[in-house]
């Protein structure tokens, strides 16, 4: 038994002990146990990561009082979030304003069902995987809804506007870029996808980030991740600044962590969607390095995407709405459909250096002309600036 | 009929009820998802599950989002005073009587219902797009050119008017 399978085989081990008629129940129990164990903690460990690193980047220390380097900082906020008191507006709808954060939690958990963390792993292998990670993903905007109806505040209520216009409008892309993949495999299953990209070429992994279409594809779909998790530069259902805390204004105490924690599992969710999708799932980079168990390089990949997050939250200025809608309906939509008309071509056409010009030329010329025409109706100049005389 | 069946039925009916009965009609929205969803269940149940999936992706989030956008973009989220059912309320109970009548009818009399059914396997998602993409086609234009008719056409409502500034 190799390091690779050992908690496949752990499951085996206790699933075998119980008793026949209760198997499926105790397996599907252990599965979500492990979903939520792993990336509740996962959670913890990314929101100390990111304070310090947003630190960093910011020239400050970042959090560094509880425990050493401040590394226990998640479990005083824990306690903090557990202890407070729990504020809920006089005029608020009570029952709506409740469930709102159970109905944002609940479906990104749901998503990462399907996610395959490692070889054998992954919760459920259906059919239509990532048509199911889609649909749930759907539920979210009805839960900021909900929160930002709910709380009887205009600035909620506002932000939720703000939250669904955006998911709307980032959806299509996200959806158009990862049809491609879809339609290269030939399936909707996340372990077929996984499987698809397994072998070598050279020293190259077959991971489809490798080729034009999936290139393009992975940058398109980890833009419209970072607008549908509501990260800056995407932050404006939020933006502080000036609806001072968007959707989740009214909430305190353990409903806000709730909050918080769904939408950082929904970052990881759709990270993970994004790394079965163009990064390959669980396999190794490179050929010489199989021998390191496939979690191993699943959750590596993974941290790596959340550096990335949280570099270009770090660097990034929020974006203004007429921008952020620009940007969806004018570059990303076009680009991810001239995307997938690249992706068809390059089934069709034989392997070769030929293709690989053809795609490319099909996916950096529009994006090229796409990006001067855009960039030429705005009339930059140099920004002046004026202080007060 | 299974327990499963009961609970999403019961849940799919009570939900399209409060629907109708409720005040408040954001509440009457979030009741219209909560019956998407139980339509979607049922969906899966039958071990339809593209179609499910679609349902869940496409009503609860689309159109149901866009209800709610529609309720709180046209009128005030305060509940209205006038009665929950109109004055002309026992004339639609009789029209709704009437077309169930019909339709209980003919579905009752269909020769569907006496067909001997194969207990049919399960149907993947590549099977549905290659017929969609073969017998189905024209009909799929079909929905597509109406669908892209439509967005234009709300497009060109909603297009400021340049001559009347």
């Amino acid at each position: 038994m190799s390091l690779d399978q050992i908690f496949v085989f752990l499951k085996q081990v206790v699933v075998g002990w119980m008793p026949l008629q209760c198997q499926p129940l105790v397996s599907a129990i252990l599965s979500v146990a492990a979903i939520i164990g792993v990336f509740a903690s996962l959670f913890a460990i990314t929101t100390v990561l990111e304070r310090k690193g947003l630190g960093r980047i910011q020239n400050r220390y970042g959090p560094n009082r509880v425990g050493p380097y401040g590394i226990l900082q998640p479990a005083a906020d824990g306690i903090k979030a557990l202890i407070k008191e729990d504020l809920v507006p006089r005029a608020a709808d009570k029952f709506v304003h409740f469930i709102a954060p159970l109905v944002l939690v609940a479906p990104v958990f749901l998503a990462l069902a399907v996610v395959p963390v490692g070889r054998n792993m992954v919760a459920i292998d259906m059919d239509g995987g990532v048509l199911f990670f889609f649909a749930v993903g759907a539920a979210t905007e009805l839960a900021v809804f909900m929160a930002g109806w709910s709380s009887r505040n205009k600035y909620s209520l506002l932000g939720a506007m703000r939250a669904i216009a955006q998911m709307i409008s980032y959806e299509v892309p996200l959806i158009l870029s990862a049809v491609t993949v879809v339609m290269m495999v030939g399936s909707l299953s996340t372990v077929k996808i996984v499987e698809a990209q397994a072998g070598y070429t050279g020293w190259l992994p077959d991971w489809y980030v490798f080729t034009p279409w999936g290139f393009a594809g992975f940058i398109l779909f980890m833009i419209a991740a970072m607008a549908e998790s509501n990260r800056s530069p995407f932050d404006l259902p939020e933006g502080e600044s000036e609806i001072i805390a968007g959707y989740y204004i009214e909430y305190s105490g353990f409903k806000f962590a709730l909050f918080f924690l769904g939408e950082y599992i929904g970052m990881f969710a759709v990270s993970g969607l994004g790394i079965t999708l163009f990064l390959g799932g669980w396999h190794a980079p490179f050929e010489f390095l199989t021998w390191v168990p496939s979690y191993i390089w699943f959750f590596g990949k993974l941290l790596a995407l959340i550096a990335g997050f949280i570099w270009v939250r770090g660097t990034l200025p929020r974006l203004r709405m007429d921008q952020l809608m620009n940007f969806a309906w004018k570059f990303m939509l076009p680009m991810a459909l001239i995307n997938l008309f690249a992706a068809g071509v390059w089934h069709f056409m034989p392997p070769g250096v030929v293709r690989w010009a053809v795609c490319a030329g099909l996916v950096f010329g529009p994006y090229a002309l796409l990006g001067r025409t855009l960039f030429e109706n705005k009339n930059i100049t140099k920004r002046v600036y004026r202080y007060a005389e | 009929m299974s327990v499963t069946f009961a609970i999403i039925a019961v849940l799919t009916v009570a939900s399209a009820v409060a629907v109708m009965t409720l005040r408040n009609l954001v509440h009457c929205a979030l009741s219209l998802m909560l019956t998407f969803v139980g339509l979607a269940a049922l969906y899966l149940q039958l071990n339809a599950q593209f179609v499910g999936f679609a349902q869940i992706l496409v009503y609860v989030g689309a159109v149901a989002i866009l209800i709610v956008f529609a309720i709180l973009l046209t009128r005030g989220v305060e509940p209205p005073e006038q009665k929950i059912f109109s004055s002309s309320s026992m004339g639609g109970l009789a029209v709704a009587v009437a077309v169930f009548a019909v339709l209980a009818a003919t579905i009752g009399s269909s020769s569907v219902l006496h067909a001997v059914l194969q207990p049919s396997h399960e149907v993947s998602v590549r099977q549905i797009g290659e017929q969609l993409m073969t017998r189905y086609v024209l009909p799929l234009e079909v929905v597509g050119l109406l669908l892209t008719a439509a967005l234009i056409g709300a497009v060109i409502i909603a297009m400021r008017d340049e001559e009347g500034k």
